[in-house]
């Protein structure tokens, strides 16, 4: 089932009470969440994006705006109505019970000739642990497994009564390094699997883009982007979101048009046509660079970093908004570098401006 | 599925809830606060009024305070009054006195066999009051202590779980401190009046607290061990005064007496709210 | 490492001393008391050892009155007053306005002298000649009869006592089930509403059995309490509770200690080591109970 989100807003009173007024933390969000897709909302904590996922599962009711599940309004249905799942980020296990009555919960809450019978609740909890490969630990207490276990038990619990729309909280920030790579490849095939319309709130944007099909970028309770997670990488719609993806994070200089050129400090780096004269804000992507002999960026080399297949080289350079910037390269050549100094000629796909005022995208017309 | 009537029906639901919710809490508010109300306002009807009142009034025009002033001249309500400060003083001060030095000793001194000690401590907690009531009675009358102050008080004393409660507290205060103080050349006397008592200020008042009420309300010993008016505290001199004070029928000058009792625990209780309603919920109860 | 320090026993002479002369001793004193027979206060001399004081208690029909009274006291008081403890926490928990009013309202009777408060309740039932007392006129507008609520009926004078013993204890109960419900994380609830549970569910399947500790804590001493209950009556009847009928175990050891029968701690100590066998014997059974449904986490 696809999930509209129509112009949806919802404002809390300042927690300040002498600063008054109010706080928005969802702004007008208009948004439709294809069918059967894993869209992941991505943002810095304090964004709204957890707000967004209680309005949609009906826990915090919206102060403006409409949500629609299919062509049905369900703006005003109760949680419990809404036959949705969730996920909570601390799991919420009800720690008096088993894993079982864990799973048999959201059945047993079935009302009328939805309510299966007793042996085929049993079946489908069953089959929901099986899903999640937990199938063995059914009487176990919550207290009694490990975080990542836990999970998918809040996994097989939200997803035993084929829930219309999945939602889950920060699904992995409990978890460990490794399990959390482990568990988002998981996440990823139990979605395929049910082909469950799955929402998914995170601030790590590398989780994000590694398993959605869809991405929402927000910003104070503004939406910044949405899109195929490559796109918005390739080309993000502001600063904000250029920063915030992509690791390591994006280099930023200070730079200006001069005559259709790019400059950084005195280098003229790269034709920018259709662009005024004036200063501007560049981002450059690590694997923007490549070194050169006669590269036009020309940069000093503090220290080269070998770390298996890529080359990360830390330079400075006199436009640069930080200290040292990294350019990574996908091979063991370190051609281009003299001593402490290296010339690198840059892809302009991966070379953006931004308005160093408003911090929107400035592009060059196509060549 | 209509999501509509779903709606309607939930919305419907919300406001009856809402409202079952505001009357629970109201109503027992009202029956909280009306023996109170009750207490006040008969108090200050006069005696003439209340008794042609063959169906009680709800309030009164003509509030009149002469059953404060017979209630302090007719029965000795100033004397019970004051038995009771002196007693609640005196009590909760060697309480403080005995508890401090125990839980210190417990928390922070080492000697032979502490921990079973204090765990022999901890099994006194269980020992009900109406067990030991009657040795300690026969106790002070041989010691000839009836009617006495001391007599009152001593048995009044102890108790074990505000040793426990302040000895958790001690326990919580870092190791550093006292290495730190003992550095200094601090006494372990010194240590415990100059560092320890002020960072567990708050546990010492919730106890105090705790004491005070206690004191101000005991009636059982207060009255097996005293006979004499000139000793009697308040619990029991309300009890006095109902069966043969104020010539039997004048309820009014027994709620003005009622009313300058209840007072003094009110207004403590409302200047210390949030301690006593912390301290009673982490483990007293009504004594 | 700090030394041994024999100043802590110097620390712990005081509670030592009021603690063995004023609870061990006495504890210990009260076992030998009740077999002591035909006990003489002035002279301090018995005349044998054996169970006769336990026997004479149970037999005397003022202990029997007593025990049924306190047995029917905590058998109404008990469950009434948990219930609606339990009732007006769940109320209180569920409003963020006026809550810290209510609490504070709730509270009152817990700082209130019980033995003054007690004189209020017994003017608000009471019937005389002048004036049938501010209940009766409330059951006499609905269509009731005045009933002599404290020199009436043995029902209505319990009916009294069990009112004011939940009045008392309700502070108490509150205070313990609102902080024990404020601590069960309403991440749980909300997930329990996901998961398209009732109110109704919720609290039974969820709240319930993650506020079990302290409802359980709150029965024990509940029935610990109301086994005890005294004053609560004295208040109400006066001090003279034999004659009013509405004696309680408590009470008949006091009045076995000095009052009106005067004089025998032989009789007194075995009356309350019974109520102490009593009340050890409902609190295991209790303890066994909630074994089966007490969730701790």
């Amino acid at each position: 089932m696809n999930v509209t989100l129509q112009h949806l807003t919802k404002r809390f009173p300042n927690r300040n009470k002498k600063q008054g007024g109010e706080v928005v933390a969802v702004d007008d969000f208009t948004y439709e969440i294809p069918d059967g897709k894993l869209v992941g909302l991505l943002g810095p904590s304090g964004c709204g994006k957890s707000t967004t996922l209680y309005m949609i599962c009906g826990l915090q009711a919206p102060t403006a705006g409409k949500i629609f599940f299919g062509d049905k309004d369900v703006t005003d249905l109760p949680t419990e109505n809404r036959g949705v799942g969730l996920v909570f980020q601390n799991y919420a296990l009800y720690p008096h019970m088993t894993v079982l009555q864990n799973i048999l919960f959201p059945l047993e809450n079935l009302k009328g000739k939805d309510r299966p019978g007793k042996a085929e609740m049993v079946r489908r909890a069953t089959e929901a642990a099986r899903l999640v490969q937990i199938e063995g630990l059914l009487d176990r207490k919550p207290s009694e497994m490990s975080g990542g276990q836990q999970q998918r038990v809040a996994i097989a619990r939200a997803l035993v009564k084929m829930p219309s729309v999945l939602l889950l909280d920060e699904p992995l920030s409990n978890l460990d390094a490794r399990l959390r790579l482990q568990t988002r490849e998981e996440i990823r095939r139990i979605q395929r699997e049910t082909g469950i319309t799955t929402v998914f709130v995170t601030h790590d944007q590398e989780e994000a883009m590694s398993i959605s099909d869809e991405i929402v970028v927000m910003k104070e309770g503004v939406v910044q982007q949405t899109g195929k997670p490559q796109a918005v990488y390739d080309d993000p719609a502001n600063l904000f979101v250029a920063k915030f993806l992509g690791t390591p994070p994006i280099n930023l200089f200070d730079g200006r048009v001069e005559g259709e050129w790019l400059y950084l400090g005195t280098d003229k780096v790269l034709p920018v046509p259709g662009l005024s004269d004036g200063s501007v804000t560049v981002g450059i992507r690590p694997e923007g660079f490549v070194p050169e002999e006669n590269g036009p960026l020309c940069c000093g080399l503090n220290r080269l970093e070998v770390m298996g297949r890529d080359v990360s080289f830390l330079c400075t350079h006199a436009g640069c908004q930080t200290d040292t910037f990294r350019a990574i390269r996908q091979s063991d050549g370190t051609e281009g570098t003299h001593g402490n100094a290296v010339r690198f000629r840059l892809k302009s796909a991966k070379v953006l401006l931004f308005d160093p005022e408003t911090g929107a995208r400035l592009r060059p017309r196509e060549a | 599925m209509d999501y509509a009537l779903i709606e309607k029906n939930a919305k419907r639901r919300q406001i009856a809830y809402l409202a079952a919710i505001g009357l629970v809490l109201v109503l027992w508010a009202i029956l909280v606060l009306f023996p109170f109300y009750w207490m006040l306002l008969t108090s200050v009807k006069s005696y003439g009024s209340y008794s042609s009142e063959f169906v009680p009034k709800l309030f009164t025009l003509h509030p009149t305070l002469e059953n404060f002033a017979s209630a302090f001249s007719q029965v000795p309500l100033s004397g019970y009054f004051l038995n009771t400060v002196i007693f609640t003083v005196i009590t909760t001060a060697l309480m403080l006195f005995v508890t401090i030095l125990a839980a210190f000793a417990f928390s922070r001194l080492r000697f032979p066999g502490r921990d079973l000690i204090f765990v022999a401590f901890l099994a006194l907690m269980m020992i009900p009051s109406e067990l030991v009531v009657i040795t300690n009675f026969v106790t002070i009358t041989q010691w000839g202590l009836r009617n006495t102050f001391l007599g009152l008080i001593l048995p009044s004393v102890t108790s074990v779980f505000y040793i426990y409660l302040l000895k958790e507290n001690f326990s919580q205060v870092p190791d550093e401190l006292y290495y730190a103080a003992k550095v200094d050349g601090t006494s372990d006397f010194k240590y415990l009046w100059k560092v320890l008592l002020p960072i567990c200020q708050p546990t010492v008042v919730t106890i105090a607290i705790l004491k005070i009420i206690e004191c101000w309300n005991s009636y059982v010993w207060p009255r097996l061990i005293t006979d004499k008016q000139d000793y009697f505290l308040v619990s029991v001199g309300i009890q006095e005064i109902r069966e043969n004070g104020f010539g039997r029928e004048n309820i009014p000058a027994m709620m003005a007496a009622v009313t300058v009792i209840s007072l003094p625990l009110i207004v403590l209780f409302l200047i210390f709210r949030k301690k006593i309603m912390a301290g009673v919920a982490r483990g007293g109860t009504k004594g | 490492m700090e030394k041994n320090n024999p100043k802590g026993f110097l620390y712990l002479l005081p509670a030592f001393l009021f603690l063995g002369f004023f609870l061990v001793y006495p504890l210990i004193d009260v076992f030998v008391y009740s077999f002591q027979e035909n006990y003489n206060f002035a002279s301090q001399t018995y005349t044998g050892v054996g169970l006769y004081n336990y026997a004479y208690v149970l037999h005397d029909p003022y202990f029997l009155q007593a025990l049924k009274n306190t047995f029917l006291l905590v058998l109404i008081t008990v469950p009434l007053s948990t219930g609606l403890a339990l009732l007006i926490s769940l109320c209180l928990s569920s409003i963020q306005k006026l809550r810290e009013l209510f609490q504070t309202i709730f509270f009152l009777p817990y700082v209130t002298n019980t033995l003054a408060v007690g004189l209020v309740f017994m003017i608000l039932f009471r019937k005389t000649a002048y004036s049938d007392g501010f209940v009766n006129l409330i059951l006499n507008a609905l269509g009731f009869a005045s009933v002599d609520f404290l020199s009436g009926p043995y029902w209505a004078k319990m009916l009294v006592l069990c009112l004011y013993t939940v009045w008392i204890v309700m502070p108490f109960k509150i205070l313990i089930l609102t902080s024990a419900l404020a601590s069960v994380d309403q991440t749980y609830r909300n997930a329990a509403r996901v998961d398209g549970a009732s109110k109704g569910r919720i609290f039974w399947r969820i709240t319930l059995p993650m506020i079990s500790p302290s409802l359980f804590y709150l029965v024990i001493t509940g029935f610990i309490g109301a086994f005890k209950a005294y004053s609560d009556a004295v208040a109400l009847f006066g001090t003279d509770l034999n004659a009013a009928g509405m004696n309680t175990i408590v009470g008949y050891v006091y009045d076995m200690l000095y009052g009106n029968a005067g004089g025998y701690p032989s009789y007194a100590s075995a009356a309350a080591i019974l109520l102490f066998a009593i009340v050890l014997t409902i609190t295991c059974i209790n303890l066994l109970v909630s074994k089966k449904h007490v969730h701790y986490v």
